[in-house]
């Protein structure tokens, strides 16, 4: 995020867009709520009738993977009508013409079309963007999980530049993040392409400084992102994987593809605190503490770096992921492992990681830090980009719509789009041991609109095969307005569900973002149900 | 448009002692953040003040009648008296009114420290209205502000039990409304804060209290969050998990292991065993909240039968438990053939940095890989 959570409550106006944001950040929307109790005027963007739409001004219904061609056709408006903020655009900004030009493809009967979103209601989340101010972007997986993710990204961008809300106090772009310290791995360089602090592995002096701190020749090659590793795993380019705390199997798109690779594999170690699907296809299975057995920091969604401490003695024989992860690399041999706690490991990190500079566990028992924090006597950075940009100019994107890769035909008439459960989470490794939530919600639901329901002579609670062209799921049918025709909805919390063996295997070209959003399916009844817990 | 100008804090005393609050702030809110305790009932801290219970009424230097310090905006200069006869009596007034509406015999009771959870008592005071069979019991707001005030030897008139039957209808809590005092908060925090709204007043064994709008909590829109429980000054809302856990032996705070807001968290222990998880009210990113995952889905997973807890190996189709030494030696020899771009490393969005980091070094420093990844894009 380049503002800070509390800042959302502050806002004048917000976009939420591809974020159900109540039931994936419960306690950020609670921002939203209290932006709109003060009179904000809140647009939501989303094809389903998320719980969010009943506080929203004004709700955006698009089809899904049209994102671009929405958002566009907003900034068109803004330029139409003179609503752009020219000063901010002048002195901050480059590229105008080229977005200009990619612009006249996006006339809003074009994009009424290509949206299904009526063009007045266009128009108005344009002018009530453009003129409530400071307004702040929400986004989430909705708008990343695409083909085309980085250009849904783009978009946004453009929109916020264009109306100069970037860089003030609840004036920005907020990616959403989805796991408690996704932030953080990214932050710490557990990434292919980068070092800590996104210190790029392909920069001989980002490297010359690593290798020098590390005391060994290191890798200019960017190395392969975790989809791409099972696709390198099944042609046998990959013959080892080490992995801690994922559970691919259930998470991956196109899932039957890394079970495969898993099996393929010569020799598989996980790390983990439960035995998930993932593990047992392993040679080796290590007992790694939970959260709340050790010490160290978390990263949230707004970069602030919490402490994270220990509650209680690891369970059983489980140990620490540092203190194991540190323990092999000793027992290869491996210089520069021998840290005495997570205080050292920071230490480390800070040296080597200008935006983490001035942070140490010491400090963080005091207070939270958000990053950039370049010094010891630092109190963080709340807002992002204020009077600059990182890269200097803000950079207009001329952007171009991408159908998504896999639409609806008449074998496969449904868009299928996948998200998440606030009783659940993830792959359900943690969330399905609590009787509580499991009560709440204990099986996969196929959200789908009644109008196909009737088309497809299915009624609440049939048992259901939901089929792409990559496999079969079962689960039961949830009749509901909330999925808009053509549209089914599921989670993946459910190893009995596994959704992802439906998903679609497109990457975005950049980011090699799954397409979670948009996959083709057809629902059939399933005769004498198995699986799905028949309840 | 006038503009008030004020100044960037306001100085009082309160109770004898130099307090400094923040312009806007009431009298109450500043006392708190002070430390100073004012008995209240109906205020909480970041929802509007209903100004109902009376028990937090104070002498303001120059004013002819006592104010209540939750509807009171601290101004520069106020003197304030916390305690006096008089105070003592208004407040003992108000405390009966609402103790005719909850069980006293025990908060009235001379004998009452001496009593334990299982003693036979002496004042044949019914079991559901003990002090120490109430699951808030020593954690409750009323009997805090009933010591204060000082109840002893008073008689309460009017109570009467109300004979409401246990609502169970959540896997998280309980809702039991023979203690409710009708303060309002649950209602309060589930409309203002939470925009939720499922809590209103309805009829309820021939009583108006507050309860799901819709009859049931789901149906009423309820999320499961727990803040009406975090509110509630007394034992009628109370987490059925850990209902008779009493007070914590100690508590650690931390961060919520689910979502990438960072709420924090405080985790209440008896031995090594997490009783209660509740959200803190000085969290940067959750100020008090938490969603239902944080609140009531953290001891389970922690405390699981089916967390692993030794090394495995695969031998065929089965895993048989190993020891660290050898766990760590097979890895070691086996990944050592591995070197290069044939490992890949997967890291862990639920890991701490320091894990992260460690991680990201032993692939790119010690299997020399840049192939290291984790579930950023899932």
């Amino acid at each position: 995020m380049t503002n800070s959570i509390r800042e959302i409550g502050d806002a004048a106006c917000i976009l939420a867009i591809g974020t159900n944001t109540t039931q994936a950040h419960p306690v950020l929307a609670l921002q939203i709520i209290r932006a709109v109790k003060r009179g904000a005027k809140l647009i939501v963007a989303n094809p389903r009738e998320i719980p969010l739409v009943k506080f929203a001004t004004i709700w955006l219904r698009q089809h899904p993977g049209t994102d671009v061609p929405l958002v566009m056709g907003m900034i068109r408006v803004i330029l139409d009508e003179d609503l752009a903020d020219e000063e901010f655009i002048r002195e901050r900004c480059e590229n105008l013409d080229a977005l200009k030009e990619s612009l006249r493809q996006f006339d809003l009967d074009t994009v009424e079309r290509i949206t299904g979103v009526p063009r007045q209601q266009i128009v108005e989340a344009a002018r009530l963007y453009a003129t409530s101010k400071p307004a702040s972007i929400l986004y989430t997986m909705g708008i990343t999980q695409h083909s085309h993710g980085t250009d849904n990204v783009m978009s946004l961008g453009n929109l916020a530049m264009v109306t100069g809300n970037v860089g003030r106090p609840s004036s920005g772009v907020n990616p959403l993040r989805g796991q408690n310290n996704v932030q953080g791995a990214c932050d710490m360089g557990a990434l292919p392409n980068v070092f800590t602090g996104y210190q790029r592995v392909d920069d001989a002096q980002a490297r010359k400084k690593f290798e020098d701190a590390w005391g060994i020749a290191l890798s200019p090659k960017p190395g392969l992102t975790v989809t791409e590793t099972f696709h390198h795993a099944l042609d046998g380019h990959i013959k080892a994987m080490y992995i801690v705390g994922e559970n691919p199997v259930l998470t991956e798109a196109s899932a039957h593809h890394v079970e495969e690779a898993l099996k393929k594999l010569e020799f598989v170690v996980v790390q983990d605190i439960f035995m998930s699907e993932t593990a047992r296809l392993a040679h080796v299975v290590l007992p790694a503490a939970s959260f709340a057995e050790k010490d160290g920091s978390f990263t949230n969604t707004e970069r602030r770096v919490q402490r994270v401490r220990q509650v209680i003695p690891p369970v059983g024989e489980s140990r620490p992921d540092w203190l194991i992860m540190c323990q092999v690399a000793q027992k290869m041999g491996a210089a520069g492992f021998d840290y005495e706690s997570p205080s050292d490991i920071m230490k480390e990190i800070a040296s080597l990681t200008p935006s983490y500079g001035g942070i140490t566990l010491e400090r963080l028992e005091q207070t939270s830090l958000q990053w950039p924090c370049p010094a010891p006597d630092h109190p963080g950075t709340p807002v992002m980009h204020v009077g600059k940009f990182s890269r200097g100019k803000g950079r207009f994107a001329a952007l171009n719509y991408i159908p998504s890769a896999e639409l609806p035909d008449a074998e496969y008439p449904l868009i299928l789009t996948t998200g998440r459960s606030l009783y659940q989470y993830h792959s359900g490794t943690m969330t399905r041991k609590v009787r509580g939530l499991n009560k709440m919600s204990g099986q996969e639901k196929v959200e789908i609109n009644p109008a196909d329901a009737a088309r497809f002579g299915l009624k609440d609670g049939d048992a259901v095969k939901v089929i792409s062209r990559r496999g079969k799921v079962s689960a039961r049918v949830k009749v509901t307005q909330s999925s808009p025709p053509g549209v089914v909805f599921m989670t993946f919390h459910f190893a009995e569900s596994p959704t992802n063996v439906l998903t679609s295997p497109a990457l975005d070209p950049v980011a090699k973002t799954p397409e979670f959003k948009v996959a083709a399916v057809r629902v059939e009844k399933e005769e004498s149900p198995v699986g799905a817990g028949a309840r | 448009m006038t503009t008030l100008t004020k100044s960037a804090s306001v100085l009082m005393s309160v109770g004898g002692r130099a307090v400094e609050a923040k312009p806007g702030q009431t009298i109450l809110d500043a006392a708190r953040q002070a430390g100073i305790y004012i008995p209240a009932l109906c205020a909480h801290p970041g929802l509007e003040p209903s100004g109902t219970c009376n028990l937090c009424v104070v002498e303001v230097a120059g004013r002819p009648e006592p104010v209540k310090a939750c509807l009171t905006e601290a101004t520069d200069g106020m003197v304030i008296n916390i305690d006096s006869p008089s105070l003592r009596e208004a407040r003992l007034a108000a405390l009966k009114k609402i103790l005719a509406q909850h069980p006293n015999a025990c908060l009235t009771c001379w004998r009452k420290v001496h009593c334990k959870p299982f003693d036979i008592c002496l004042r044949n005071v019914r079991v559901t209205e003990r002090c120490v069979t109430c699951p808030k019991n020593q954690r409750c707001e009323l009997q805090k502000a009933a010591d204060y005030i000082g109840l002893e030897g008073e008689t309460v008139p009017g109570y009467k039990y109300r004979g409401i039957i246990l609502e169970k209808d959540s896997p998280f809590f309980d809702r039991d409304y023979n203690l409710c005092i009708d303060c309002g908060l649950c209602m309060a925090v589930c409309s203002q804060v939470r925009g939720a709204a499922a809590l209103e007043r309805v009829p309820r064994g021939g009583y108006k209290l507050p309860g799901p709008k819709n009859g049931t909590l789901i149906e009423s829109g309820c999320q499961s969050c727990g803040a009406c429980v975090d509110v509630c000054p007394v034992g009628a809302l109370t987490d059925s998990g850990s209902k008779w856990e009493g007070v914590a032996e100690r508590s650690v705070k931390t961060i919520c292991p689910y979502c990438g807001v960072g709420c924090q968290l405080i985790l209440e222990l008896k031995g090594d065993r997490i009783i209660r998880t509740r959200p803190d009210p000085e969290g940067p990113a959750n100020r008090g909240q938490a969603c239902v995952k944080g609140r009531y889905g953290i001891a389970e997973f922690v405390h699981s039968p089916e967390r692993l807890t030794k090394p495995l190996v695969r031998k065929g189709e089965e895993f048989v438990e190993t020891t660290w030494d050898e766990a760590l030696a097979l890895i070691a020899e086996k990944l050592g053939q591995y070197k290069g771009d044939q490992f890949a490393m997967v890291t862990s969005a639920k890991c701490t940095n320091e894990d992260n980091y460690v991680m990201q070094k032993f692939a790119r420093v010690v299997m020399q890989t840049n192939n290291v990844d984790h579930c950023a894009r899932l």
